[in-house]
């Protein structure tokens, strides 16, 4: 019953900003449907192939801010072959023609050309931000049709893309005009920048907010650039070498203690330990710091660095901090509410520096932790449930123990009674990673208790079909889950099949599945995708339906099977 | 900085345009002297983590098939040689952009004679000795590299005195900095240490002139 003329709904519905929650209410009456569409302004697509960007528009045409996922999460370690898809051009190209009035695009894990990005360029006048995430594709051509033909750009953030750097004077292309950047990121670019030209774009940007370099940034104009813009609250810096006792460093000093309103900081993508103390008197107002790149920081300086960062709320590190430097965190950084520990030595097993004991005192230590990625040697059941019992709150738990199948280090048991103490404890868990050596009791666990799950990552675990078969059935809010090398076959895959339907994607990798289960499921489910993926030279004449399926990742869609994937790629 | 080849004398490089680069440019090159791939694909067959045969970057042995090993079984219990453990594909899930940034890191500590203390730097963010150099001189002030005719010496701008670059390489040797291609010194380098020339026998030719101008 609608009391109220549209106009008044419209309004009201300005206030519902969670796409979420959109959702349910375009889905009380039509005509809140209609009113619901014509005014949603941000649209969440998380499967780039579930939908079409024709119907996209149909639905949308006010969108103004567009949020695409490509590529599968498993992407990032190599296992998709990079001609896959996830191309982003179609996109842009509908959008162009609707005339949408698009001003900002976010983009995870797709493919984005040079040519995409001189029609974002072109194409939307009012287009303000444009950030992409683990990407690639383009040059750093494109990146200059963006500087050049933005006129209103606020927002330029690159986030571990892979770009092809033609050396060419991108940031000498934004113009004169240019003075409304927020937000700019290119660090993870690899190639030479135009110093002065950078520093000009600061010096002429009074809003800039954030400002991230890459390593061809030398401490110098880092001193320069912090002169012109002390308002900094986020900075990302590149290249941190020189002599402590210069004068350049001492104006650098000089500068940072007038950056009052610095609350994050990261990169330090080249750095000597010798200048770090040029930051101490910034880090007491810290909220995020990410030293993950800089691996030239001694565990001895990260802590000497974090004892003075009281206020963190996130810190991003590298393992060589060790168990004692995490015991550092947890006595320094109470406030702290995401840990990630990366490996800093990433090719290898066995040479992590921390174990169950770091993360047992930063369970003690910071009691507000909700988020955690934590690579490490090794783990034990009763160091689990000591952290599940000191932080309840976990949202995301993801722990890998660097060698595959690893048992529980003091008792040789499999950490199903750990990660159970976890999920038992954390009601809210929404993102789970398991690692060790895992039975299928584990799986039970998490069915019984992860109520809030929507995304799974298992590696190397489990006895049986029975324990995917706990998760499919137990989980029902499971979003995305993604499997490799367990022993799941394919009664764990089509007993329950519309519960795909219910999910964004599932990944399943070296499991037991043939070829023959999954084209009864693809048979079954004319709305999902379920595509086999080889790699380009495993093609053979003839495989037989009994043969395990090396790669598989299925998702539910409404478009049917995609025209753009390439010929080792098949739909079902 | 004139670097001092063991079996060619000084007058070989007596063009004085001829850089540092170039004279290591003469030498035997190493195939291939891309520090780390800017293409535009994220390596999927030619990572380190696929087969053997693939091209990889990795030093370690890999015997995983193509597609993902079972290493479950490879990985209870049998004793693997720690130098070539098997390594599936994919694992550890850390984000290849993130490896290729770790990859190119390779810190060694460098001594200066009568510095208070050494410094550490990161030989594959250079490309060339001169690089490097370059950089060096950057963190100690205490040295310069001057331009004397067709040399370039590193010396003490208090005093005069020069200093040999020398490093320690694999084997625990010390060596003279600049014989072998600048990859190769790369690898082989362990740690950099600038002697006094005065104290340097025996590891080549040392001219005693003094620096005469700064470049």
């Amino acid at each position: 019953m609608n009391y109220f003329p549209d106009e008044v709904i419209d309004h009201v519905f300005d206030f519902v900003t969670s796409n979420r929650d959109r959702n349910v209410i375009s889905l009380v009456c039509k005509s809140w449907y209609r009113i619901e569409r014509l005014s949603r302004q941000r649209v969440f697509i998380g499967n780039c192939y579930a939908i079409s960007p024709e119907r996209l528009i149909a639905r949308f045409p006010g969108v103004r801010s567009l949020t695409l996922k490509g590529k599968p999460h498993f992407a990032d370690f190599n296992l998709v072959p990079p001609d896959w898809g996830g191309f982003v051009y179609p996109w842009i190209d509908a959008l162009a023609r609707s005339k949408v009035n698009l001003e900002e695009l976010r983009l995870k894990r797709m493919v984005v050309t040079d040519d995409g990005l001189e029609l974002i360029s072109r194409s939307f006048v009012n287009f303000k931000s444009l950030v992409l995430v683990s990407c690639e594709g383009f040059t750093t051509d494109g990146l200059a049709a963006i500087a050049a033909n933005c006129r209103f750009l606020r927002e330029l953030d690159l986030q571990e893309n892979e770009v092809e750097d033609h050396r060419g004077q991108w940031l000498n292309c934004f113009p004169d005009s240019c003075t409304s950047l927020v937000s700019l990121n290119f660090a993870c670019l690899k190639g030479d920048i135009n110093l002065a030209a950078l520093e000009r774009l600061v010096a002429r940007s009074p809003y800039l907010k954030s400002l991230r370099l890459s390593r061809a940034v030398p401490l110098d104009t880092l001193q320069k650039i912090l002169v012109r813009a002390p308002q900094l609250v986020d900075l990302g810096v590149g290249s941190f070498v020189h002599d402590p006792d210069s004068e350049t460093y001492n104006k650098l000093v000089t500068a940072i203690e007038k950056c009052k309103s610095m609350r994050s900081l990261s990169g330090f993508l080249e750095v000597s330990a010798y200048c770090l103390p040029a930051i101490y008197p910034i880090c007491s107002g810290l909220t995020s710091l990410n030293l993950s790149y800089a691996p030239g920081i001694p565990g001895s300086e990260l802590t000497k660095l974090i004892r003075h960062c009281r206020k963190l709320q996130r810190l991003w590190i590298l393992d060589c901090i060790g168990d004692k430097g995490l015991g550092v965190v947890a006595s320094s950084c109470k406030e702290l509410q995401e840990l990630r520990v990366f490996p800093s030595d990433p090719y290898g097993v066995g040479n992590a520096a921390v174990t169950e004991e770091g993360l047992v005192a930063i369970s003690r230590g910071c009691p507000k932790l909700n988020s955690l990625l934590y690579f490490c040697q090794q783990m034990t059941n009763a160091a689990l449930k000591i952290v599940a019992q000191n932080c309840p709150n976990f949202i995301r738990f993801r722990l890998c123990i660097l060698e595959p199948t690893k048992p529980d280090s003091s008792t040789n048991q499999p950490l199903d009674e750990g990660f159970g103490a976890i999920v038992q404890s954390c009601k809210g868990v929404r993102r789970l990673s398991l690692s060790g050596l895992l039975t299928d009791q584990v799986f039970n666990y998490i069915g019984t208790f992860a109520e809030q799950l929507e995304m799974l990552s298992i590696a190397f675990a489990g006895d049986n079909d029975k324990g995917m078969l706990y998760v499919l059935n137990g989980c029902k809010k499971i979003r995305k889950l993604e499997i490799r090398d367990c022993p799941f076959g394919n009664i764990a895959l089509l007993t329950d099949v519309g519960k795909y339907e219910t999910m964004r994607s599932l990944w399943m990798s070296s499991c037991d599945i043939t070829l023959g289960g999954c084209k009864t499921l693809a048979k079954k489910m004319p709305r999902l995708n379920v595509e086999i993926i080889n790699e380009n030279n495993e093609m053979e004449d003839c495989i037989d339906d009994e043969q395990k399926v090396e790669r598989m990742y299925l998702y539910r869609t409404l478009v049917g099977p995609r025209k753009d994937a390439p010929e080792h790629v098949w739909t079902l | 900085m004139e670097l001092e080849k063991v079996k060619e004398s000084p007058e070989v490089h007596a063009n004085p345009g001829s850089s540092l680069e170039e004279i290591t440019e003469l030498r035997l090159g190493l195939p291939g002297e891309n520090r780390g791939k800017s293409g535009t694909k994220r390596g999927f067959s030619k990572t380190v983590d696929l087969d053997a045969s693939a091209v990889g970057r990795d030093d370690e042995a890999n015997n995983s098939p193509v597609g993902g090993a079972r290493v479950k079984d490879e990985v209870s219990g049998a004793a693997k040689p720690p130098a070539a453990k098997t390594q599936a594909v994919g694992w550890p899930p850390v984000k290849a952009f993130r490896k290729s940034v770790m990859k190119s890191c390779k810190y060694v500590k460098v001594a200066v004679d009568g510095a208070p203390y050494l410094r550490k730097v990161d030989l594959e963010a250079y490309d060339s000795y001169q690089q490097l150099l370059a950089a060096l001189e950057k963190l100690f002030s205490c040295f310069s590299i001057c331009n004397y005719a067709s040399e370039r010496k590193i010396v003490d701008p208090a005093n005069g005195a020069e200093f040999l670059p020398t490093y320690e390489d694999k084997d625990g040797d010390w060596m003279l900095v600049g014989d072998v291609p600048w990859k190769m010194f790369v690898e082989s380098c362990k740690r950099l240490r600038f002697m006094k020339s005065s104290e340097a026998t025996g590891l080549g030719p040392t001219t005693q002139s003094a620096c005469t101008s700064s470049s």
